[in-house]
């Protein structure tokens, strides 16, 4: 250690360390610690106006956590093997469906369910079966299913590649969504789903959990938190070891084959790196991150439905791929946190927005620029009616197309995505006031 | 260094390969053997077929007739990778790095062969798996320095100058460990420093590492300077082997790169 010359590395392990410099372990842990005392709600976090990055954003930002896992995986398979999948949202589905078979409640065994009936509605009692198990069981098992069934079609997956593997895997996620509306007994309804296991540590089927994650409380006798406060901190301790693995993986032998063969598949396996071999390495890891974040997903959601798991979920893995930067797990994270919190931003801040109207100043005269309260006779192309058809736009109807804009200009302009600039900012502050 | 004595070894032999893509016979009858220690030069003019040699033994590219046999063992129809491990590692003629990687990736990817940890113990960084990255780093850091080329280590290899591309595949190959090295136009595209720079990595490699090698060069000055013997194709057929002598005194050679009516002129001097 050499705390004279930040700068000076003395061994190969420093080098390669996940944090390698004093200023980069700084920012990790400053970034651990304003998502603790914000989550908390202390101080400062209170002071913050609501619609930016206030106390109520702590359920949306919990919402992230699943889809941050699935995208780790997807950066997998897309970013680091470079093999375009279309059929995340498949796996994911089946990962989902593995922990509500495990870990779905009652006495009814692993026997089928009985479904919603559409004319019934939904029924709280419906739904309600499954083997009760742990969930140091049903998480591990949803992402081990998962990776199964990836090797299980890897077979027909590692022998294309580009656009073709691309088809082959929409083919999954068609696949997956059929299968689920023959078994409605299993999947639930398919548009309303079914209940699925509570997040709650138990150690088996006994009647108090362990650690309660549904109720408020205090936790290890030390600290009260609320009911949300205490799911983001578990599922942020999941994405955390996560993302360790995945770090890890790349900075190793079989995370530089897969790179390898992204690069140039032929130069690799003449180098000795089993293509194909390592394909299927890399559907089946990236299958179990998937796997993991569907059971979270449906789990905190508590219920989710087939129609969930189409193919515009697997999409949008190919937009937070693409929009933080393919192959990198920091820009995966950028990635995912903006595709899933920006049609939020972008709602609360029109409802902000109208709220301001008739304020006076500034912002009331942004307000009257963008938004529109009646049906018609305003400029505004934001209407504050959420059922607005046509033109002026609901928020509900502005965001995909907000959504495809940025698509297409992170393309066009910056194809490394948010990691990019974020890469660019740094080496440039780095190097001022010189320009090299 | 004796080169046709019987007693040496054979490492690699081909015998009669041909390899056909559709109507088209890419190598016709190619045979040849390279022993221990020997640097073998493979020269013809372009189309010639040489490139194709090089896949025929890397199993790239699976000749439909003939054997090709390493240390007496035939390698006909194993899969790239294996010809890997057993030693044979190459470079390319229009590089074929890992553009995205650094350079110390790009040759740590050469020693993936050496190494044992697996996706589990890498995900994990268990102590063994560490271990082994650590001490395969220190192997890359010896060829960087041995092909000096330290200041480029942290660089992904896309941004990297020609030359030096080169170079970082030759680590690559090297980090392999490997018994034979197959060097596909090392210095093609490369002004005259940088050629003696590469000449002179090839002669260390042979010297110091006792690496057998097989060239295939345009550079008829170098090959005429550093190989011990030569194969000459043209039109996927051998029209000679020999030492570098003979080869610049054979007509058929002075025919196929000349033309015939230069081979009558020369060979009446």
């Amino acid at each position: 250690m050499s705390f004279g010359r930040p700068h000076l590395r003395t061994s190969y392990e420093q080098d390669s360390a996940i944090f390698p410099t004093w200023w980069q372990k700084g920012a990790a842990a400053f970034a651990l610690l304003f998502i603790t005392l914000m989550v908390l709600g202390n101080g400062a976090a209170a002071a913050i106006p609501n619609w930016l990055f206030g106390a109520t954003w702590l359920a949306p930002f919990t919402l992230v956590i699943p889809f941050a896992i699935a995208a780790l995986g997807y950066n997998i398979l897309t970013g680091v093997t470079g093999q375009v999948s279309l059929g995340h949202a498949f796996f994911m589905g089946v990962g989902a469906y593995t922990a509500v078979a495990l870990g779905g409640k009652g006495d009814g065994g692993a026997k089928a369910c009985i479904p919603f009936h559409e004319n019934l509605g939904l029924l709280e009692s419906a739904g309600e079966c499954g083997l009760g198990l742990p969930i140091w069981i049903w998480l591990p098992m949803a992402g081990v299913l998962a990776a199964l069934v990836g090797i299980l079609v890897s077979p027909a997956a590692v022998k294309v590649r580009g656009l073709y593997l691309a088809i082959v895997t929409v083919g999954l996620t068609f696949i997956g969504l059929h299968i689920a509306r023959m078994l409605p007994e299993y999947a639930g309804d398919y548009e309303s789903g079914r209940k699925w296991p509570k997040l709650d540590i138990r150690l088996w089927k006994e009647e108090t959990p362990s650690i309660d994650l549904n109720e408020d409380g205090k936790w290890f006798g030390l600290i009260h938190l609320t009911e949300e406060q205490k799911q983001f901190f578990f599922l942020f301790a999941i994405l955390l070891v996560m993302m360790a693995f995945a770090k890890n993986l790349v900075r190793t032998r079989t995370g530089r084959a897969l790179q390898a063969i992204r690069d140039r598949d032929v130069a690799a396996e003449v180098m000795g790196v089993p293509e194909q071999h390592y394909k299927r390495i890399g559907f089946a890891i990236s299958s179990f991150y998937a796997g993991i974040g569907g059971a979270l997903w449906a789990s905190y959601q508590g219920r989710v439905s087939p129609i969930d798991f189409s193919l515009l979920l697997s999409v949008e893995f190919v937009a937070i791929l693409l929009i933080g930067g393919a192959g990198t797990i920091a820009g995966t994270m950028l990635g995912v946190t903006f595709v899933e919190l920006l049609p939020k931003v972008v709602e609360r801040l029109t409802g902000w927005l109208a709220g301001e109207l008739d304020s006076g100043g500034v912002i009331s005269t942004i307000a009257n620029f963008l938004l529109t309260s009646g049906q018609q006779g305003d400029f505004g192309p934001v209407s504050t009616s959420p059922t607005a058809p046509g033109w002026p736009m609901s928020v509900f109807l502005w965001n995909p197309v907000i959504y495809g804009v940025l698509i297409v200009v992170f393309l066009i302009f910056e194809p490394h995505g948010l990691f990019g600039i974020w890469l660019k900012f740094r080496n440039y502050w780095k190097g001022w006031p010189f320009s090299y | 260094m004796s080169t046709d004595s019987s007693d040496v070894s054979k490492l690699i032999e081909v015998e009669d390969i041909t390899l056909r893509f559709g109507g088209v016979t890419a190598i016709n009858g190619v045979g040849f053997h390279v022993n221990e220690g020997e640097l073998f030069a493979v020269i013809g003019p372009n189309g010639a077929g040489k490139t194709s040699i090089f896949n025929s033994i890397s199993q790239v590219y699976r000749p439909q007739e003939g054997d090709i046999r390493w240390k007496g063992k035939s390698i006909m129809g194993e899969r790239p990778d294996a010809v890997a491990r057993l030693g044979i590692a190459r470079t390319f003629q229009n590089i074929a790095l890992f553009g995205q990687m650094t350079v110390i990736d790009n040759i740590l990817t050469g020693r993936h062969i050496r190494m044992k940890n697996n996706w589990l113990t890498g995900m994990l960084w268990l102590g063994p798996a560490k271990k082994e990255e650590m001490e395969n780093r220190e192997r890359v850091e010896d060829i960087i320095d041995f092909l000096e080329i330290n200041e480029w280590r942290k660089h992904p290899v896309a941004l990297l100058p020609y030359g030096i591309q080169k170079r970082v595949e030759l680590g690559r190959a090297l980090a392999m460990d490997p018994e034979l090295l197959l060097l596909d136009e090392p210095v093609a595209g490369m002004n005259l420093e940088e050629t003696e720079d590469m000449a002179r990595f090839i002669l260390d490699i042979r010297e110091e590492l006792g690496i057998s090698m097989i060239l295939v060069e345009h550079d008829m000055g170098l090959v005429m300077d550093i190989a011990d013997r030569i194969l000459v194709v043209d039109f996927g057929k051998p029209i000679g082997t020999g030492l570098p002598h003979e080869i610049q005194a054979n007509p058929d050679v002075i025919a196929a790169y000349l033309g015939a009516d230069f081979s009558d002129e020369i060979s009446v001097d």
